[in-house]
């Protein structure tokens, strides 16, 4: 997917404008996040639960190598296969591959951001083969040509009327010419279009939510059952996941799954959880012919062992963003590429860059609610603070906003100075602000008194003046 | 203020007041209730003359070095002090959880800075959590709503601690807003260095305000409090803003944030 991170103040103010995404925010913005506490709330060891994830977690990317290496030799052992893939365009044209040397015209893809994040529709349409998105958020982003704006809900920025509207447009042709209006009946129709969809496709694509070391199984959740359509109905099943999605064993799925729905929808688990361990057996009624798995890097192993390994815990609940304001206002599609909220300020200037990305980190009020839900405990206020840290070192930083800092910086540190300037400033700030007691407009404050007043501070001196006037005595003004 | 006298044989006496570089600059009464409050309680309160700031405009902009400096200043000012007290969460915080990761690399100044940090407390819950102040000698007349600031909230666990002090205040009466523990925008130079989406924040929180129906916004933070001021004030509300400590001193009488003096 073709970044528009560097033009986020740009998406910003687009995003601020639309009137249909601020409408389907103002619903997000309460429902996910009281689900999500109602859900906290009902099960007592919930937190400790949070713990015992983060732990399973760290445990398995301090032993990556090692958890990788048995989870292909279990792949292998069941007929399957494992490909690596260093980079985005190797795990394309390992999947493309693939596709190919079944005569794929068709894949049927389950939803998964790794195929976002290497760009992996764009790459099969040019190479002949349609790529068929199933989960019901993608179905509808794909018809509109759009990405997804939310990990877990793709199209949760549209409004009814829109996903209306598009559906009108691209049924008509197969015979549905009345605009619904039912979120029931619009659920229906693409089941039954999707249904026409699956029995064709050759190839089932799907993401994967854990892989299992110990059994060699890739782990789905979803709420729409169409990954289990996806990897039964095809020749071939392709699965595309990351390198930290790898978990020792089952049991600690276990644990995960009642991390991940509790906090992704406030359910107790998802719809469905599908296990896929290996290519139909000999006597399976059912599925695949062949099992792939793509294991793609595409850079997050060059952060093992810095302080920015966190990110790597991510579950990709979708908590951080459901309770980020900067997401609730702004909307997913403004950070400009894959991940979008607090994970996505965190993890895409690691993948696409820094120069790239620098705004995503920086868009922060660093208010911790994202900490305060994730359930493997990322601390994403303190990796996003990292990553300014990194933009500063490499002057990444904005030149006016390096040169206050550097004025401000130099007065901080000698106290007696400060005190001369800030006295300075507070009389002259009282003075011309007696009348109405604020500003609504003052030179070098734009940023500020475009949108709010600016509070004048009351006659008699800084505090510092007051306190030492009075001989460092209490007063009672 | 009453509290019991069993309690405060035993705790801090000899407190330090960090005022806040905004307190200094823009609302000056904050300090002064503080110290009221703290005296009230029993503490000998100082202000060491050769504080500033506590470094997070540096900190949050990702320059270390500038952070690393300033924190230094603030852990020599603050040496000995039983206890050194912030009428903010967001500077508490700051001294509380995040000077010790600046001096990883030095040992002794990581030392100092953790022995700093454990002395470190935001005022309403350095009160009651250590003091044990459960209630204030205060009388404030109107309908009040509490904003939780986040550092404060989410960094400090300030939360039911001012609404125990507020009950105790003759005449106030509590409304709360649907979400005030969401962020009112302000995040220091995020607020002008990403204007519209601060301005969408704080925004969605006056409106929060209005229908809390209170006539009356607290909080424990004043730059929180001069953004939703500000905000307030540029829509043309009627709500008054305050910071939480002038309430408790019983030193509501000033002009508030944002509002002309009037002649006494």
């Amino acid at each position: 997917m073709q970044s528009t991170a560097h033009d986020f103040k740009h998406n910003v103010g687009e995003a601020l404008a639309d009137a249909n995404l601020q409408d389907s925010l103002a619903k997000l913005k309460v429902g996910f996040s009281e689900r999500r506490r109602q859900a906290a709330e009902r099960l007592p060891e919930f937190e400790a639960l949070r713990d015992a994830a983060r732990d399973i977690k760290n445990h398995a990317l301090a032993n990556l190598d090692f958890y990788l290496e048995e989870f292909e030799r279990k792949v292998v052992a069941l007929g399957g296969h494992v490909h690596w893939a260093p980079t985005a365009a190797d795990a394309r044209r390992i999947i493309a591959d693939l596709c190919r040397s079944v005569g794929a015209k068709t894949v049927a893809k389950s939803k998964s951001m790794v195929s976002e994040e290497i760009a992996l529709n764009e790459h099969l349409e040019a190479l002949g083969i349609a790529p068929i998105e199933t989960d019901l958020g993608e179905y509808i982003i794909q018809l509109r040509h759009e990405p997804p704006s939310h990990i877990i809900a793709p199209a949760v920025h549209l409004t009814k009327d829109q996903v209306a509207d598009t559906f009108l447009e691209h049924h008509k042709a197969l015979g549905f010419s009345k605009r619904l209006t039912e979120r029931n009946d619009l659920v229906a129709e693409a089941r039954h279009v999707l249904r026409e969809k699956f029995l064709k496709a050759d190839v089932g694509l799907t993401g994967a939510n854990f892989l299992v070391a110990e059994t060699g199984s890739s782990m789905l959740v979803t709420n729409e059952g169409n990954a289990d359509l996806s990897n039964t109905m095809p020749r071939m099943h392709i699965v595309l996941a990351s390198i930290e999605k790898v978990i020792p064993t089952l049991e600690d799925a276990a644990v995960l799954l009642r991390v991940l729905a509790r906090s992704a929808t406030g359910q107790e688990s998802s719809s469905y959880t599908t296990l896929n361990t290996g290519p139909k057996r000999r006597d399976d009624l059912d599925g695949p012919s062949q099992y792939h798995v793509v294991i793609l890097d595409n850079g997050r192993s060059s952060v093992l062992g810095t302080k920015m390994q966190d990110m790597l815990r991510c579950i990709r609940c979708g908590a951080c963003m459901n309770h980020c304001p900067v997401y609730g206002a702004i909307g997913g599609h403004a950070y400009g590429w894959v991940y979008p909220g607090p994970i996505g300020a965190v993890l895409t200037p690691q993948l696409i860059g820094v120069e790239e990305a620098g705004n995503l980190p920086n868009a922060s009020t660093f208010c911790g609610r994202c900490e305060s839900v994730c359930p493997v405990r990322i601390p994403l206020p303190g990796l996003m603070r990292h990553w300014r840290e990194r933009e500063f070192e490499h002057h990444l930083t904005p030149r006016t906003v390096r040169q206050g800092l550097a004025i401000w910086g130099y007065a901080a540190r000698r106290p007696r100075l400060y005190r001369r300037l800030t006295g300075f400033a507070n009389r002259l700030l009282a003075l011309f602000g007696r009348a109405t007691g604020r500003y609504r407009a003052l030179p070098l404050a734009g940023a500020w008194t475009r949108f709010r007043d600016f509070p004048a501070p009351p006659s008699g001196g800084t505090f510092h003046a007051q306190w030492a006037r009075h001989g460092g005595a209490r007063t009672r003004p | 203020m009453s509290s019991s006298p069993s309690v405060s044989q035993t705790r801090p006496r000899r407190v330090a007041l960090f005022v806040t570089c905004l307190v200094d600059l823009f609302r000056p009464s904050v300090g002064f209730a503080a110290i009221k409050l703290l005296e009230d309680a029993g503490c000998a309160v100082e202000v060491p003359p050769l504080q500033v700031c506590c470094g997070q405009p540096a900190y949050n902009s990702g320059d270390r070095a500038t952070t690393r400096a300033i924190a230094a200043q603030v852990i020599d000012a603050f040496e000995g002090f039983e206890a050194v007290v912030a009428p903010s969460g967001s500077c508490g915080g700051m001294l509380a959880h995040h000077y010790p990761g600046l001096f990883d690399d030095d040992p002794a100044m990581k030392a100092r800075a953790e022995d700093l940090a454990r002395r470190s407390h935001e005022l309403v819950s350095f009160l009651v959590d250590v003091l044990g102040v459960n209630s204030v000698a205060a009388r404030f007349d109107g309908a009040v709503t509490y904003h939780d600031s986040c550092s404060g909230l989410r960094e400090l666990g300030v939360k039911q601690q001012p609404r125990r002090l507020l009950s105790s205040v003759k005449g106030l009466e509590l409304k709360e807003m649907a979400t005030p523990e969401v962020c009112c925008g302000f995040g220091g130079t995020f607020c002008v260095k990403y204007p519209e989406i601060s301005n969408a924040m704080v925004g969605e929180k006056s409106a929060d305000i209005a229908r809390s129906g209170a006539d009356t916004l607290l909080a424990g933070d004043l730059g929180c409090l001069m953004n939703m001021a500000g905000k307030l004030q540029r829509q043309g509300s009627p709500v008054r803003v305050r910071h939480v400590a002038e309430v408790l001193a019983d030193m509501a009488g000033l002009a508030a944030v944002g509002e002309p003096e009037t002649k006494r």
